[in-house]
């Protein structure tokens, strides 16, 4: 809630309980984060299923550190051999899937909330495609949210290179490889970050440490950070109207409604239902198909075979697409710089959402045929790329139409999507916003 | 008035069924973080009984074997050494091994399976360090002169009879442990395993 | 209306299977029986498994006292299965050190404690792999250990089963491979042979995986009835929203 708001400190009703809270409250501010935050921020009451996936993020966020912890108790990043001739970093991992009692339900819930978090943090932006929660006045909880993104990626890859398996050493060589690309500073840079020749124990200690405290720790702060702008301006809704423009007497939104309990209650809901989802692939499927845990990663790192076909994480892939996409030299650069700077556009241009969309109205339920459309291709094309990411790049759909050029393509169609926004957005059609929301 | 108040109640009782189903959930769910943190199987198989063949362990002389990271002192006790324990009844703080330092079937006056062999856990059971060995009677290793041989801790001055058991007024609060185990042969020893059915 | 239409349509995507254009099976793979559930199959397995592969081939993550889950008693673990360590906690390594086994073959022969795990692919799972790759060798005199594969060219490891299989040649005009040499086994007895040891190799993959399904679905179970409660919560809560 907006920070004008003045909540009244406790009062005690004379009992020892009510002494101990009136004496806490008088030094911290409990009560007044407990009405601002939740019994008395009110958001808008027409949330539909889009809107479960903020505080699922935070679930996720939560079951990783919790389970980051226990993991660390067993895990050692060291990239020596054992007695048997492999590396103790991958050893350890098996000890803890073997050994450890219930080491192996502990990690899955880690490997696949991995993945989880990455679903829930896609469908929790692409609410805010959908919805304009981008648009002023919320341009600053969205960059933040790209940042923590953005801080997410880095997450996962450094996250990636512990159990020292095949793709695990091979992915980590690739991307740090990336940097070598940038003219006059890239082969030292990469240097720098490895701290070694090769990817090797330096680069995994380092990487454990950024993966366990550094990382996170930036990503607490800006999960914070998020949720204060947010409650700061107030939760947009899936018709884009402000409810705070309809307030009654005693200034609460006539469409509003305080998160709790009817938030919390329903977001209890949403829990389970993830929870059942989640449970169901730690339990039955937890190599995800190849996807969540690809298979190579189960042969201990070595840095003298590749295996054949290598491709990121799934969450990655259609980044990887972008970053494949580019094959030609500009400038005389040549093109490995050009698909870094592909690639890590292709996550810093969502931060300009905010201000490429110049449409009149928010909502998706408003707007007319060109953003729907264009939309539509957007996600089916990072589908694309993201599918054809996790090919080799001689992949050819049914054996005869090439992937490559598609990818090209979609690329391009990806970045025209938000270059040309502030065109589009301006010229399509849209139908006025309702003065109130709709709820039924 | 009285309808508004039965609704709140029939929501008290779901808040609490959900509250309580969760919470047991939730409890649940502790179970496997918890015990992640117990003893691994490699801790286990490193932990695992020792066997250890006392044929050369002469009267009088005693060795030390490592279990689960403790040292476990085997004693071969000659007949001077067990008529001492008899004369300690009143000096010691446990005559009888009442408190359970040992397993049932050591609970006798010389804590042990075989009378001359006693199998003990070689750590002062006041603070944890490893009692030195002062077997000569007499003031000879810097005892007391009514000194009848046994065992002194460095640390705090705890002193231990022939049996393992400490003496009154002493910091220590009881008996040396005497871990499980079980004759394999005449002459071989399993340490940290109770006698089977097997 | 129309917007309903396209939620739905966006649903759909976003759900839709990322594998929905696979490319050509590159492998063809015979698809191996699954007999996690059959304790006979799985004890002959580990003893194929200790027989013939632990000679070379470790399995440096599995302890001895894991095999009791096959429905083996300790007493029996030690006396037909433990030939490499001492105490059954200890895990099955190899006879052999590893630098030592370098020297031997040229290359150390892989930990075989997750290969089940490790050769799965787009073509097959793992099991599917190891069963077609263990009934493929086929006598190629251009191989120094006299050994091809027809999954698996130029393959390091030699027929260490052929005793049992006897020997197969490849056909140079169909590709398939023929029985030659009859072994001691007939092709069925074979097939069921490798089919144990299979199973076993997976069972080793995951010594767990039996369990995990099994509280899994327990797990779900809770869950479901958490859900009947969490939503007549939610049911109950916003009746006061209009």
């Amino acid at each position: 809630m907006a920070t004008d708001t003045h909540y009244e400190k406790y009062k005690s009703d004379g009992s020892l309980q009510g002494n101990a809270l009136e004496w806490f409250d008088a030094r911290f501010p409990a009560t007044s984060m407990w009405r601002g935050h939740l019994s008395e921020y009110y958001a808008p009451k027409n949330f539909n299923f889009w809107y479960y996936f903020g505080s699922l993020a935070m679930l996720v966020l939560v079951l990783q550190i919790v389970t980051g912890i226990f993991l660390v108790m067993h895990y050692k990043p060291d990239a020596s051999l054992n007695a048997n001739g492999i590396p103790v970093a991958f050893a350890s991992v098996e000890y803890i899937m073997r050994d450890v009692s219930w080491g192996w339900l502990i990690r899955y819930m880690h490997s696949t909330g991995a993945s989880a978090f990455f679903i829930v943090v896609y469908m929790h932006m692409f609410r805010g495609m959908l919805y304009g929660s981008y648009r002023q006045p919320r341009e600053l909880i969205w960059v933040f949210g790209t940042l923590i993104f953005l801080c997410l990626m880095a997450e996962a890859f450094m996250g990636y290179l512990l159990p020292w398996g095949q793709m695990s050493f091979w992915g980590a060589q690739v991307i740090v490889n990336l940097f070598s690309a940038i003219p006059l500073i890239g082969d030292p840079l990469s240097l720098w970050i490895r701290g070694d020749f090769v990817v090797g124990d330096a680069t995994l200690n380092r990487f454990f440490s950024f993966h366990v405290i550094a990382v996170p720790l930036v990503l607490l702060g800006l999960v914070a950070a998020h949720i204060l702008a947010l409650h700061e301006v107030g939760s947009n809704n899936p018709d884009g109207v402000e409810i705070k423009k309809k307030k009654d007497a005693n200034g609460v939104p006539l469409d509003g409604i305080a998160f709790h309990p009817y938030y919390s209650v329903k977001d209890i809901v949403g829990v389970v239902v993830f929870l059942i989802v989640f449970s169901s692939i730690v339990f039955f499927a937890p190599e995800g198909g190849g996807y969540f845990l690809e298979y190579n990663n189960f042969i201990p790192a070595d840095p003298l075979k590749t295996p054949p076909h290598i491709a990121p994480v799934w969450y990655f892939t259609p980044y990887y697409s972008l970053l494949r996409a580019m094959v030609w030299p500009i400038l005389g650069i040549d093109a490995k710089f050009w698909g870094v700077v592909a690639m890590g556009a292709g996550v810093v241009i969502l931060a300009f959402l905010p201000w490429l969309d110049r449409s009149p109205v928010k909502s998706i339920r408003y707007r007319g045929p060109i953003f729907k459309t264009l939309l539509v291709i957007f996600v089916i094309s990072f589908f694309i790329l993201g599918f054809l990411g996790t090919k080799p790049p001689s992949y050819a759909f049914f054996d005869v139409i090439p992937g490559a050029p598609i990818a090209q393509i979609l690329s391009a169609y990806y970045f025209l999507y938000f270059l040309t926004m502030p065109w589009w957005s301006k010229i399509d059609k849209y139908k006025p916003e309702p003065e109130r929301v709709t709820f039924k | 008035m009285s309808k508004e108040g039965k609704v709140d109640c029939g929501r008290r009782r779901l808040v609490v069924a959900t509250a309580a189903v969760g919470g047991a959930g939730a409890l649940a769910a502790l179970v496997p973080f918890l015990s992640s943190m117990l003893p691994s199987e490699r801790a286990k198989a490193a932990g695992a009984p020792v066997e250890v063949d006392i044929g050369n362990l002469e009267s009088g002389q005693m060795m030390t074997v490592e279990w689960r990271g403790k040292p476990v002192w085997i004693i071969n006790r000659s007949k001077d050494m067990l008529d001492t324990l008899p004369k300690l009844a009143d000096a010691v703080v446990d005559p009888k091994s009442e408190k359970t330092m040992q397993p049932e079937y050591c609970k006798n006056e010389t804590r042990s399976i075989k009378p001359n062999i006693l199998v003990a856990v070689g750590i002062c059971t006041h603070l944890g360090c490893s009692p030195s060995s002062k077997f000569k009677k007499g003031a000879d290793e810097g005892m007391g002169g009514d000194w009848l041989g046994g065992f002194l801790c460095p640390c705090h001055g705890s002193t231990f009879d022939f049996a393992g058991r400490v003496y009154k007024s002493k910091p220590a609060p009881d008996n040396l442990e005497v871990p499980p185990h079980t004759y394999l042969t005449d002459t071989r020893i399993l340490i940290g395993e109770d006698k089977k059915g097997a | 209306m129309k917007a309903n239409n396209m939620k739905k349509f966006l649903l759909a995507l976003l759900f839709a299977p990322l594998t929905a254009f696979a490319n050509g099976a590159a492998l063809h793979l015979d698809k191996a029986p699954d007999v996690q559930g059959d304790k006979a199959a799985l004890q002959n397995g580990a003893k194929t498994f200790v027989n013939y592969c632990l000679n070379c081939h470790g399995a440096s993550y599995v302890r001895y006292n894991r095999l009791t889950e096959l429905g083996l008693t300790e007493q029996q673990v030690k006396e037909n299965l433990m030939f490499t360590a001492e105490k059954i906690g200890e895990p099955m390594r190899v006879a052999a050190r590893p630098s030592e086994q370098k020297q031997w073959f040229g290359a150390t022969p892989p930990d075989l404690s997750l290969i089940a795990r490790s050769r799965a692919s787009e073509d097959g799972s793992g099991a599917d792999w190891l069963y077609t790759y263990l009934r493929s060798f086929y006598r190629d005199p251009n191989r120094p250990t006299g050994w091809n594969n027809a999954i698996f060219e130029n393959v390091g490891m030699p027929h260490v089963l052929w005793q049992l299989q006897g020997q197969q040649t490849q056909n140079h005009e169909s590709h398939k491979l023929e029985l030659s040499v009859p072994g001691k086994l007939t092709a069925a007895e074979y097939d069921k042979q490798i089919v144990d040891l299979v199973g076993f190799m997976v069972w080793m993959a995951e010594p767990n995986a039996g369990f995990r399904k099994q509280l899994g679905m327990g797990v779900l179970a809770f869950l479901i009835v958490l859900f009947g409660f969490a939503y007549m919560l939610k049911k109950e809560y916003w009746k006061d929203i209009k």
